[in-house]
């Protein structure tokens, strides 16, 4: 496809897609969101973006691969596990810190936030590899 | 004790790290390192020496009763000392073996690390630690017999033996499984302590049948006695070392372990005794007619392990003193046997009895030694094997209950090993000058100490036995009988019954060897008479069974895996169906009580948009279509979710199903023209499958809502969520922290389908 609308389009739409998703992942906690609603949401950016120019072009010009993506995601998964086991925890019992951030309110960090990120990323991996083989062109 | 394994493995590792130009001493160190160890168990002798035993626990799982546990006690120690002690003596004796042979690294690297194995075994103070060891040794002796792995003979009786082996440990662990249920622990003094109870308990017989059937694979007894003989494929060290010294005496050891606790019974004494008699009669036997010289001593071994088995099975003192005597004496003749053999194979180039003869002219030293040896393998005086074989005649005529048998048979036996230890030394050392491939000499010491060592040990026990007696015998009896007793051992022992079975014995033995040596044709009709009675080959069964089990897999595996994908969905689904209609048949006391209301009108609307498109999408003969229609059934479903206030689920079911939809799409352009192509009858069979299973989930989502429990969880979640968690939306929370497990679950199972998706397509184009 060689739309030059559906091109300009979908550059301005890759970056709305990007910024909600992290939206949706950061805010997932207490709001409608979460790291699943927020991998979606990041890999339909790029669906849709490969919609408009040559897919194989993007598959190879990501720097992340969807393979890495996936690693990396359990990579979180699993680094989200640690303190809990350092801490002599039950395994993924949730841990929190906050830092104070003055004047505005403390930011509060826990292991359920690095957990969400896992499973965003591992959510991209997972989706753009299905993307790209199933529509692969022989 | 459990640091001495640790450096066991960290030697075995090192062995790859040794220097080239050390590489030729790497026999004699790892014999220095095995001697070390020896003085070590030596030393402790003092302190096992009443009934004691020195213990270390390390908990490793105790939540499942499995922690490391080690003791030393009379019994281990024996075995310790035999393990340590013809170690040095066999890697010495490897270290001139193995010249010249490629991968000499590896061969080292598995010895070590069995002997480092059969320490653990005998150490082990739990029973599941034990099982480990043993299957350990089981597999290092599979790799070293198939250490000449070109020769496909190797490979097939490495294979043998590991199958049969492994299958009698498999055996062996459901055994320690079964009764350990009734001990509540795998510990072995628990199971002493309890001893009774696991005795009075309706799993004793299957338990201890399953670990008797563990002992007696290992320890090669009838009818599973045939992966021995096989086993001598492997290089003659290894044969010495775990062939006959040590590794099938494990059977023996665990036998000799667990009689307190299995003991004692009328099931114990006479399977293990019928086994073992019969095994001990069934070597003698077969060990005449063979022509390989390894060939002789593994039936002969065979015949030794049986006489172990069979005094343990006796159950009496003086029988468990016969046994433990009778371990050293057929240790300390055996290996030297065997490694005379394998210098013999060396230096003359071959095993064939018809091929030697008249070797006392080269070999005086080796002459001598055989002869010792031979004389304690036929229990002459004034070897040590005399007198075991005193002590054993001893206990067959109190064996109770078939002592009558055990005494023939036992008479018989050993006619036999006198026979074939005389035709061993006249075909071997005596007569004419045979046709061997090359002249033979006596050179390299490293090849004679071992077995010199061993024979003189023999001779001097036998002498002065009062010394292995007080030392060795006397507290591995007290740790198997857990009773004190004096062991005095005599060279002499009076002008008894016992004694004249002896003459007997002897008179007999050189009759059938006189005839033998004389009789040329004598041994060739043996030959051909077993070869008519006992047509039963136990390998060619093994072959036989194991190829017909294969065959029935694959045949099966066709039936089940046909490869056609349809049908695989259909036999799924069918059978899901199956179960949950059954399941709905049977709780189907339940009553539909549901007011419909058409209210709020908008939803009742985007019901039937979404009755519709179903509709649309079964019945359109364009593809692009149907996926249209799949596509609004599922936004309509989430505009649903979305009126009960379940936004997450809504926003995820709307990216998803874009998601689909999109892909769909772009994959369908890959496929050929729409086309009706199945029959009527095929889509009147689908359609009713379609409908089966439409229908019972429809039953089951109705009924879910029906089905009240006392306390949904999903209040509790409510309200922990802000408190414990710290969010508000109890989805996520459930989702990342009360449920993370699940969620790393769902995460693997997606990337594992992603990676199923990427290799099926990738590996397709190729």
């Amino acid at each position: 496809m060689n739309s030059v609308i559906l091109q300009l389009a979908a550059k301005y739409i890759r970056a709305l897609l990007v910024f909600f998703a992290f939206v949706a992942l950061l805010r997932g906690h207490n709001q409608p969101g979460g790291g699943f609603i927020g991998g979606l949401l990041a890999a339909l950016s790029i669906v849709y973006y490969s919609f408009a120019f040559d897919r194989q072009k993007i598959r190879k010009q990501l720097t992340i691969k969807p393979e890495g993506y996936i690693a990396l995601g359990l990579l979180i998964i699993l680094l989200s596990f640690l303190p809990s086991i350092i801490q002599g925890e039950t395994l993924m019992k949730g841990i929190w810190i906050s830092i104070p951030l003055y004047p505005l309110e403390e930011l509060k960090l826990g292991t359920p936030l690095l957990f969400d990120i896992g499973v965003f990323m591992a959510v991209i991996g997972i989706t753009l590899l299905f993307f790209f083989t199933l529509t692969k062109s022989r | 004790m459990q640091y001495i394994l640790l450096i066991y493995l960290l030697i075995a590792f090192g062995i790859f790290l040794i220097p080239g130009w050390l590489k030729k001493y790497v026999g004699i160190m790892l014999a220095f390192v095995q001697a070390v160890f020896f003085v070590f168990f030596f030393s402790k002798i003092s302190e096992v020496a009443n009934g004691n035993s020195i213990s270390t626990i390390l908990y490793w799982i105790p939540q499942l009763g499995l922690n490391l546990e080690f003791s030393l006690t009379g019994l281990s120690l024996a075995f310790a000392l035999l393990i340590t002690g013809i170690g040095a003596l066999v890697f010495l004796y490897a270290a001139a073996y193995m010249k010249g042979y490629e991968g000499t690294d590896k061969f080292y690297f598995y010895l070590f690390l069995f002997g480092g194995a059969m320490l653990g075994l005998v150490l082990s103070g739990n029973l599941i630690q034990l099982f480990i060891f043993w299957e350990l040794t089981s597999f290092l002796s599979f790799l070293l017999i198939s250490f000449f792995h070109k020769k496909e003979t190797s490979r097939k009786a490495a294979f043998q033996s590991l199958f049969v082996t492994a299958f009698g440990g498999l055996l062996l662990l459901s055994g320690f499984v079964l009764l350990g249920s009734v001990a509540g622990s795998y510990s072995v003094a628990d199971w002493v302590t309890d001893a009774d109870k696991i005795k009075s308990s309706g799993l004793y017989l299957p338990g201890l049948l399953l670990i008797l059937t563990g002992a007696f694979t290992k320890s090669a007894q009838f009818p599973f006695h045939f992966w021995l003989p096989g086993a001598m494929q492997a290089p003659t060290p290894v044969s010495a070392y775990l062939h006959s010294a040590t590794m099938v005496k494990a059977g023996v050891f665990l036998l000799a372990l667990l009689n307190p606790v299995l003991g004692g019974t009328m099931e114990w004494t006479y399977i293990i005794t019928l086994v073992g008699v019969i095994t001990m009669f069934l070597g003698a036997y077969f060990s005449i007619t063979q022509t390989d010289l390894k060939g002789i001593l593994a039936y002969t071994t065979i015949s030794a392990l049986g006489i172990l088995v069979m005094l343990i099975g006796i159950d009496t003192k003086l029988s468990i003193k016969a046994a433990i005597l009778f371990l050293f004496v057929h240790a300390f003749y055996k290996a030297a046997l065997f490694m005379v053999a394998g210098m013999i194979d060396k230096k003359t180039g071959t095993r064939d009895l018809a091929k030697l003869g008249g070797l006392y002219r080269f070999m005086p030293l080796t002459f001598v030694i055989s002869v010792l040896a031979l004389l304690s393998m036929a229990g002459l005086p004034p070897m040590l094997g005399f007198l075991g074989k005193e002590l054993i005649y001893e206990a067959k005529v109190q064996s109770p209950g078939i002592a009558s048998l055990v005494l023939i048979l036992g008479v018989g036996g050993n006619t036999l090993m006198v026979a074939v230890s005389m035709y061993f030394m006249f075909k071997v050392f005596l007569g004419k000058q045979g046709a061997y491939p090359k002249l033979p000499n006596e050179k390299g010491w490293l090849f004679m100490f071992g077995p010199a060592v061993l024979a003189l040990l023999s001779l001097l026990f036998g002498l002065s036995p009062g010394v292995l007696g007080d030392s060795m015998v006397e507290p591995a009896f007290s740790s198997i009988r857990k009773e004190m007793i004096d062991v005095e051992l005599k060279l002499w022992h009076g002008f008894n019954d016992v004694f004249l079975l002896s003459l007997l014995t002897v008179a007999l033995g050189m009759g059938v060897f006189i005839i033998a040596l004389t009789k040329k044709q004598f041994l060739v009709k043996w030959r051909g008479i077993n070869r008519r009675v006992f047509t039963i080959k136990f390998t060619d069964i093994f072959v036989q069974v194991l190829d017909g089990f294969l065959s029935f897999a694959a045949r099966n595996t066709k039936r089940i895996q046909h490869g056609y994908h349809r049908f695989y969905i259909l036999t799924v689904i069918l059978f899901a169906s199956a179960f949950l209609w059954s399941q709905v048949y049977i709780t189907r006391n339940w009553v539909l009580d549901s007011h419909f209301s058409l209210n709020p009108f908008y939803i009742s609307g985007l019901i039937v948009i979404i009755v519709c498109s179903t509709l649309y999408a079964t019945l359109t003969q364009s593809r692009i279509a149907t996926i249209i229609g799949m596509g609004v059934i599922g936004y309509g479903i989430s505009l649903i979710y979305l009126y009960y206030s379940a936004v997450d689920l809504a926003i995820t079911q709307i990216l998803v199903e874009t998601l689909i939809v999109v892909m769909f799409v772009l994959v369908l352009q890959r496929l050929p023209r729409f086309a009706v192509l199945s029959s009527r009858l095929t889509r009147l069979r689908d359609l009713m499958i379609a409908l089966t299973f439409g229908s019972v989930m429809t039953v089951l989502a109705i009924k879910a809502l029906h089905v009240e429990f006392s306390h949904p969880i999903s209040d509790l979640m409510v309200q922990n969520s802000k408190v414990n968690a710290f969010g508000q939306n109890v989805v996520n929370v459930i989702l990342v922290d009360f449920r993370a497990l699940d969620t790393l679950g769902e995460v693997t199972v997606l990337v594992i389908a992603a990676m199923g998706v990427f290799v099926l397509l990738k590996t397709r184009k190729t």
